[in-house]
C-alpha cells in the first residue's frame, strides 16, 4: 500500500517534470503563451473603456483571463493530452506500467499550473501596473482559498474528461472544442455572470469555474470578506466532493470499456 | 480433490505465460465480427524466447496486447507466472514490458536520458537506480552518444534502440517484443537481435515473447515458434524441429522466364502442399517456390510451363525453411496471405 504510493507519488512528479521541462524548453513558446492572453485581455479592457463601462470591469477581464489560462491548461494541456500520447504510443506505456492513470493526470495538473502560472501572473501584471485595475483585497487568505478550491475542482473535471480522450480520442477532441467557448460564455470570463439572464445563471452554475471566477472577483475587485463568499466556497467543495470520485470511476469503468471493446490503443480513430 | 487443486495450480505456475482456449473477437463492419484468435493455448517457459510468426492480421499483436493487459479477451484464460491479465494485470503488469516496432513512445522534445529517466519512474525506480540503469543499457546498446539528443532528432534505428532501452529499465521477467525490428535497416536490425538474443537466451535474464513476420528474424531468435495464421495456432516447436518435420517433403525454386503466368493451376494439382511467387517486373522473371509430396512433381510443373510458353530457367532444390513451414500449412506465402486478408 504504502510502496504504491510512494510509487505513484514519484510518477506525478516524473509527470510534473515532464510538462515542465518540456513546456520551457523553447524560449519562443514562453513568449506566446505570455504575450497572446495579454494581447486578448487588453482587447476586451480598451473595449469596456471605448464603452464608458464601470472602471471595475477592466478587474473582472483581468481576473478572467488570468482563470481563464487554467482553464484552457486543464482541457488541452491535461484531457486532451491522453489523445496525443495514444497517438505516440505512450499511453500504452501507461497502461503497461502498475501505476495508477490519477497519478499521471495529477502530475499533468501540477506541472500545467507551475507553467500556467507564468502566464496568468503576466496578465495580474498588466492588469495591476499598465491598466491600472482597482483591487481592494482584504482578505487573501480566501482569495487564495478559492482560488486552490477552483483549481482543484477544475482539475477534477479534467480528469473527468481525460476518461473520454482515453477511449474515443478524435471525437472527444471535438467535444471539447465546442465546449470551449460556451464554457467562456457561461462562467462569464470577460464580464460578471450575475449580468446573465436567471436561466443562463442556471446553466452557468454546473460550471465549478463560475464558481469560483465570480468568488476570486468578489475578494480581489470588490472587497468582499469569507462570509460573502462562504456560498462560493460550499458550491466548490460539493463540486471536489462529487467530481474526483466521479473521475476516478470514469478512468477505470473507460479504461475496461476501452479494453473490452479494443478501442484503447485504437489510433487515427 | 483439494489435493488435486494444488497439483494443478503448482503445475500452471511453472509455465511463465500459459493460455487456455483464448478468443478475441473483434466488431466488423456492419454485424460482422472478426475472430481474431481463435482458442489459442500456449506455453511458454521460463527464460525461453518464443516466437509467434505469421502474417499481417493474423493475431500476433492481439495476443501480446492481451498478455500485456492491454486488451480483454473475448473467451478463454491468460496467465503471465500464474496471474491472471483479466483478475489481476497490476500484478501482470509489474513483472512485463513492451516494446513495439514502428513507434517511439515518449516526448520528442526530451533527450534521450531524460525521456529513460520518465519511463523509469513509472517502475518505482529512484533516480540514483534509474541513472545507473539508464547509463548501462545506453552503453549496452551502443548510443551513449546520443545521451543528451533530443527524441525528435533521432533516426528510427536509434529511436528503436532507445525504445528497447525503455522496455528493459525495469528489468522484466517477461519482454513482450511486438515486430521490434519492423522498418529498421538490416544492419540495426542484426544489432538489435543480437542484443536481445544476449538478454533473454545467454545472461537467462527474462523469457521473451516475440511477434514477427520476418522468417529469419523468428529462426534466428526464437528457441520455440508457434506459426499462426487467422487466429489460429497451426504449429508449435523448436524452429529446427519445424523444418526437419517437412524435410521428408522435398521443396524447389523455379525460377521462370514470365510474369503473366497464372499458377491456378497448383492448387488443385495432386502432390503439391503449397506455393508462392515472386514476380519480378524489372527482370521479367518469377520465383516459384514450391513443396511438394515427391519430386516427380516439379517435372510436371516445367511440363506444364512449357505449355503455357513460359521457359524454367533454373530448378534449384531448396533446404526448408520456417517460410516452408507455413506454406505446407497453410498453401500459401505470407504476402499471398497477406492480400487474401485484406
Amino acid at each position: 500500500m504504502i510502496e504504491d504510493l510512494v510509487s505513484n507519488i514519484r510518477v506525478a512528479y516524473a509527470r510534473l517534470w515532464v510538462r515542465v521541462k518540456g513546456g520551457n524548453r523553447e524560449p519562443h513558446w514562453i513568449f506566446t503563451e505570455v504575450t497572446v492572453p495579454v494581447l486578448t485581455l487588453s482587447a476586451y479592457v480598451y473595449l469596456y473603456k471605448m464603452l464608458s463601462a464601470p472602471a471595475e470591469f477592466a478587474g473582472f477581464v483581468v481576473i478572467g483571463g488570468t482563470m481563464m489560462a487554467f482553464w484552457s491548461n486543464v482541457l488541452w494541456n491535461m484531457s486532451a493530452q491522453f489523445y496525443w500520447e495514444k497517438e505516440t504510443g505512450t499511453l500504452q506505456m501507461y497502461l503497461v506500467a502498475p501505476i495508477s492513470r490519477m497519478a499521471i493526470l495529477l502530475g499533468m495538473a501540477l506541472g500545467g499550473i507551475v507553467n500556467t502560472a507564468l502566464r496568468a501572473a503576466a496578465i495580474l501584471a498588466v492588469g495591476i501596473y499598465v491598466f491600472q485595475v482597482p483591487i481592494f483585497l482584504r482578505d487573501p487568505v480566501v482569495a487564495l482559498l478559492i482560488f486552490v478550491l477552483t483549481i482543484v475542482a477544475l482539475y477534477a473535471l479534467g480528469m473527468l474528461f481525460a476518461s473520454l480522450f482515453l477511449m474515443y480520442g478524435r471525437e472527444a477532441w471535438h467535444t471539447a472544442s465546442l465546449l470551449q467557448e460556451p464554457v467562456h460564455f457561461l462562467s462569464g470570463f470577460y464580464f460578471p455572470v450575475r449580468y446573465l439572464p436567471f436561466l443562463i445563471q442556471l446553466v452557468a452554475s454546473a460550471i465549478p469555474i463560475t464558481f469560483g471566477l465570480d468568488g476570486i472577483r468578489r475578494v480581489i475587485i470588490s472587497g468582499e470578506t469569507a462570509a460573502d463568499v462562504l456560498p462560493h466556497v460550499a458550491a466548490l467543495v460539493v463540486f471536489i466532493a462529487f467530481l474526483m470520485p466521479l473521475a476516478k470511476l470514469a478512468l477505470g469503468y473507460m479504461e475496461n470499456l476501452g479494453k473490452k471493446e479494443g478501442r484503447l490503443t485504437l489510433r487515427w480513430q | 480433490m483439494f489435493m488435486d487443486a494444488v497439483v494443478s495450480l503448482r503445475f500452471d505456475m511453472q509455465h511463465c505465460i500459459e493460455t487456455k482456449d483464448l478468443v478475441r473477437v473483434f466488431k466488423g463492419s456492419g454485424k460482422s465480427v472478426v475472430k481474431a484468435l481463435d482458442k489459442v493455448s500456449v506455453t511458454i517457459e521460463e527464460g525461453e524466447i518464443f516466437g509467434l510468426l505469421g502474417p499481417n492480421g493474423a493475431g500476433k499483436t492481439t495476443f501480446i496486447k492481451i498478455l500485456s493487459t492491454l486488451l480483454l479477451p473475448t473467451s478463454g484464460e491468460a496467465y503471465v507466472k500464474g496471474f491472471s491479465v483479466v483478475k489481476e494485470p497490476n500484478k501482470v503488469r509489474k513483472i512485463i514490458n513492451l516494446v513495439s516496432g514502428g513507434e517511439t513512445p515518449g516526448y520528442g522534445i526530451l533527450s534521450v536520458r531524460e525521456n529513460l529517466w520518465f519511463f523509469s519512474q513509472l517502475y518505482g525506480l529512484s533516480s540514483s537506480a534509474a541513472n545507473g540503469k539508464i547509463k548501462q543499457l545506453m552503453a549496452e546498446l551502443d548510443f551513449e552518444e546520443y545521451a543528451k539528443t533530443r527524441m525528435n532528432k533521432l533516426s528510427s534505428g536509434y529511436k528503436q534502440r532507445l525504445n528497447l532501452a525503455r522496455g528493459l529499465i525495469n528489468d522484466p521477467h517477461i519482454l513482450f517484443l511486438d515486430e521490434p525490428t519492423l522498418g529498421l535497416d538490416v544492419l540495426t536490425a542484426k544489432n538489435l537481435r543480437n542484443y536481445m538474443v544476449k538478454w533473454a537466451k545467454q545472461e537467462r535474464k527474462g523469457t521473451a515473447l516475440l511477434t514477427t513476420h520476418y522468417m529469419a528474424e523468428a529462426d534466428e531468435m526464437c528457441d520455440r515458434v508457434a506459426i499462426i495464421d487467422r487466429g489460429r495456432i497451426l504449429a508449435c516447436d523448436s524452429p529446427q524441429t519445424l523444418k526437419e518435420n517437412l524435410a521428408k517433403n522435398p521443396s524447389a525454386k523455379l525460377e521462370i522466364s514470365s510474369v503473366n503466368v497464372n499458377f491456378d493451376f497448383l492448387k488443385t494439382m495432386q502432390g503439391v502442399i503449397g506455393f508462392t511467387e515472386t514476380r519480378n517486373i524489372q527482370t521479367g522473371t518469377t520465383a516459384l517456390k514450391v513443396i511438394a509430396r515427391n519430386e516427380s512433381i516439379f517435372s510436371e510443373i516445367v511440363s506444364k510451363m512449357s505449355q503455357e510458353n513460359a521457359k524454367v530457367l533454373s530448378v534449384s532444390k531448396t533446404e526448408p525453411t520456417l517460410e516452408d513451414v507455413y506454406i505446407s500449412l497453410v498453401g500459401r506465402g505470407f504476402e499471398e496471405a497477406e492480400a487474401a486478408g485484406s
